[in-house]
C-alpha cells in the first residue's frame, strides 16, 4: 500500500448539537482518484472544510502527507477548486491571468513581486487546461465551463500533489463535463495528481474514480469504484435512500 | 487659474492636495467597489465629521491652535475599526455595521457642534469641500498618508487583489486575510480623512466610487481599471477644481459632476461599440 495522503482517524464534527460526522476512519492513498459521494447534508463539505482547516474536528485526528494537520505548513501541496467556483461575482473584473495569479500569491510570499517565473508558470497552467487563447479576456466573458477550467488553473500553478474538488461539475452542461473528467484523467494519469473529486453525481463518479468513499454522516462505504458497483441495489439504499436509486435506474 | 496658483499658496496646496487625492481615493476605492463595501466609505465619512466638529470644539472652546484634519483622521481610523468589531458581532448581517457607525459619527458631529457653539463657515467648508481650506500643515500630512497609501497598496497589490477575487480561498492558501483586511479599512480611513477638505464629507464616497463605475464599463482586467479609475479621478479632480473656482462654487459639487459626465460617457461608449457589433453582425 502506498503512503496515504490523507488518513483520519475516529474524527467526529458537529454543528451546534446536531453531528455532522460520525467517528470517520479512512485513507486516502496517493496516486489514487477518489470519489466523495453522499446525499446532501452528509457531511461532504464538512469534511473537507476539516481538511482544508477551515473546521477543526471535535474528535479524531487528522494527518496530511503524514504529518499532523495543525503542524502541516505546506499547504500548497493541495490545490482546491471550491463549489463556490460556480456561483463567484460574474462581474468581477479581472482577466484570466490575474485570477490564476491569485493561486500564487501565498506562495510568492509577502513583500514579493511576481517575477518573470512566476509569470511563465501562470500562463503554463493556463496552456494545461487548454485556455491559453483566452488568457487575456475578462473571466466574466467566459462560459461556465470555462471558468470552471481556470479555477483548475489556479491550482495547479502551484503544483499540487492533492487536488480536491467539490462538486465541480454542478451547472455545467453535458459537453463541458465530459472535457472536465478528460482534464481530470490527464492530471491524474499524466501528472500523477492525487483527487478528491466530492460530488452527489454516483453514476458518473463510478466511471471515473478508482476509489470510493460514501458518506451520510458514518461511514457507509469505503473501497474500489467496482466493488461500490457490486453492491446490491438493497445495499445502496440502506447507505443512501431514495437519491441514488434515481440515480442507479438511469444508469 | 495657473496664474493665481502660482501666486497664493493656499491654491496651490489644494491644487496639488487635489492632485494626491485624485490618485489615492480611486485607488483604494477600486478594491472597495469589486469588495460592494462602497457604504463603508460613507459612514467613515460621517465619522470623520465628527471627528472635525470634535476638533473645532476643542480649537473654540480651549481657544488653541488645534488641527481638526488630524482628530478628523483619528476618528475616521477608530471608526473603521469599530465596524469591522461590529461586523464580527452581527456576522449574519454584517451590513447593520454601517447604519450604526454611521448615525453614531452624525450624532456625535451635532453634539460637538452644538458644545461649540453652533455652525461657522469652518463647518461648511468640510461638508461640500472648499478650494481654500488646505493649510501648508495639512499638505504634509496628506502628502505624508499618500505616500504611505501607495507604499502599502504597491508592497501587498497582489494580497489585497487575492483577497478581493476570494476571500475563502485566500484564507486556505495561507494569506492572513483578516490583518490585510484591517489593513486594508485603515488605509481607506486615512484616504477618507484626507479627501474630507477638497470634496466635503458629503460626497467623499463618490470619489472612491464613481470613476471606478466608469472604469469598469470599458476596462479589461483589474489592473486597467484600477490605472482608467485614477485617470477619471484626476481628471474630476482638475476639471472640478478649476470649474469651482472660476464659478465660486464648493468643488465637491463639481468634481462629482464631472465624475457623473465621465461615467455617463463610458456607458455611452459602450453602447454605440455594442451598437456597431450588431450591426457589424
Amino acid at each position: 500500500m502506498k503512503e496515504p495522503i490523507i488518513s483520519m482517524e475516529n474524527i467526529s464534527y458537529g454543528y451546534d448539537r446536531k453531528t455532522v460526522l460520525d467517528h470517520i476512519s479512512f485513507e486516502i492513498p496517493r496516486g489514487s482518484f477518489m470519489g466523495l459521494i453522499g446525499p446532501n447534508g452528509g457531511g461532504k463539505t464538512t469534511l473537507i472544510k476539516l481538511i482544508l482547516g477551515l473546521l477543526k474536528p471535535d474528535k479524531g485526528s487528522i494527518k496530511l502527507f503524514g504529518e499532523p494537520i495543525d503542524k502541516f505548513k505546506d499547504r500548497n501541496k493541495i490545490g482546491f477548486v471550491s463549489q463556490k467556483a460556480n456561483a463567484f461575482n460574474r462581474g468581477f473584473p479581472a482577466t484570466v491571468f490575474e485570477v490564476v495569479s491569485t493561486g500564487l500569491t501565498a506562495k510568492v510570499g509577502y513583500f514579493k513581486f511576481f517575477n518573470h517565473k512566476d509569470k511563465a508558470k501562470i500562463l503554463q497552467a493556463i496552456e494545461q487546461v487548454d485556455m491559453l487563447d483566452y488568457a487575456y479576456r475578462n473571466i466574466g466573458d467566459l462560459s461556465g465551463g470555462q471558468q470552471q477550467r481556470i479555477f483548475i488553473a489556479r491550482s495547479l500553478v502551484n503544483d499540487p500533489e492533492l487536488l480536491i474538488l467539490d462538486e465541480p461539475t454542478v451547472g455545467i452542461d453535458a459537453e463541458n463535463v465530459k472535457r472536465f473528467y478528460d482534464l481530470l484523467h490527464q492530471l491524474h494519469d499524466k501528472r500523477n495528481i492525487t483527487l478528491l473529486l466530492v460530488t452527489h453525481d454516483t453514476g458518473t463518479m463510478t466511471e471515473h474514480a478508482t476509489d470510493i468513499v460514501c458518506l451520510n454522516k458514518t461511514l457507509h462505504f469505503h473501497g474500489k469504484s467496482e466493488e461500490f458497483n457490486s453492491l446490491s441495489e438493497h445495499d445502496l439504499s440502506n447507505i443512501y435512500g431514495h437519491a441514488l436509486n434515481i440515480v442507479t435506474h438511469n444508469h | 487659474m495657473l496664474a493665481d496658483i502660482l501666486q497664493y499658496d493656499f491654491l496651490r496646496y489644494t491644487f496639488i492636495t487635489g492632485i494626491l487625492i485624485g490618485i489615492i481615493a480611486p485607488l483604494l476605492g477600486t478594491f472597495i467597489v469589486v469588495r460592494r463595501l462602497s457604504l463603508i466609505a460613507d459612514a467613515l465619512s460621517h465619522v470623520t465629521l465628527g471627528g472635525i466638529a470634535f476638533g473645532l470644539m476643542i480649537e473654540k472652546l480651549f481657544a488653541i491652535a488645534f488641527n481638526p484634519l488630524f482628530s478628523g483622521l483619528v476618528f475616521s481610523v477608530l471608526g473603521s475599526i469599530l465596524i469591522e468589531k461590529l461586523r464580527s458581532v452581527y456576522k449574519a448581517y454584517q451590513e447593520l455595521a454601517i447604519p450604526i457607525i454611521m448615525s453614531a459619527g452624525v450624532g456625535l458631529s451635532i453634539i460637538f457642534i452644538s458644545i461649540a457653539n453652533g455652525f461657522n463657515t469652518d463647518l461648511l467648508n468640510y461638508l461640500f469641500g472648499s478650494v481654500s481650506a488646505v493649510s501648508q500643515n495639512d499638505f504634509f500630512m496628506i502628502l505624508g498618508i499618500s505616500i504611505f497609501v501607495l507604499l502599502v497598496v504597491t508592497l501587498f497589490y497582489k494580497e489585497l487583489f487575492t483577497l478581493s477575487f476570494d476571500e475563502e480561498y485566500a484564507s486556505i492558501s495561507g494569506i492572513h486575510a483578516k490583518q490585510i483586511h484591517l489593513l486594508f479599512i485603515v488605509l481607506t480611513a486615512l484616504v477618507i480623512g484626507s479627501s474630507i477638505q477638497i470634496v466635503g464629507v458629503l460626497l467623499v464616497s463618490s470619489l472612491m466610487t464613481l470613476p471606478v463605475a466608469a472604469a469598469m464599463r470599458i476596462s479589461k482586467g483589474f489592473k486597467q481599471m484600477m490605472f482608467l479609475s485614477i485617470l477619471f479621478g484626476e481628471l474630476s479632480v482638475i476639471i472640478g477644481l478649476i470649474s469651482g473656482y472660476y464659478l465660486s462654487i464648493p468643488p465637491g459639487g463639481t468634481i462629482v459632476m464631472i465624475s457623473i459626465i465621465i461615467l455617463l460617457l463610458t456607458i455611452g461608449i459602450k453602447k454605440i461599440n455594442l451598437f456597431k457589433k450588431v450591426r457589424e453582425a
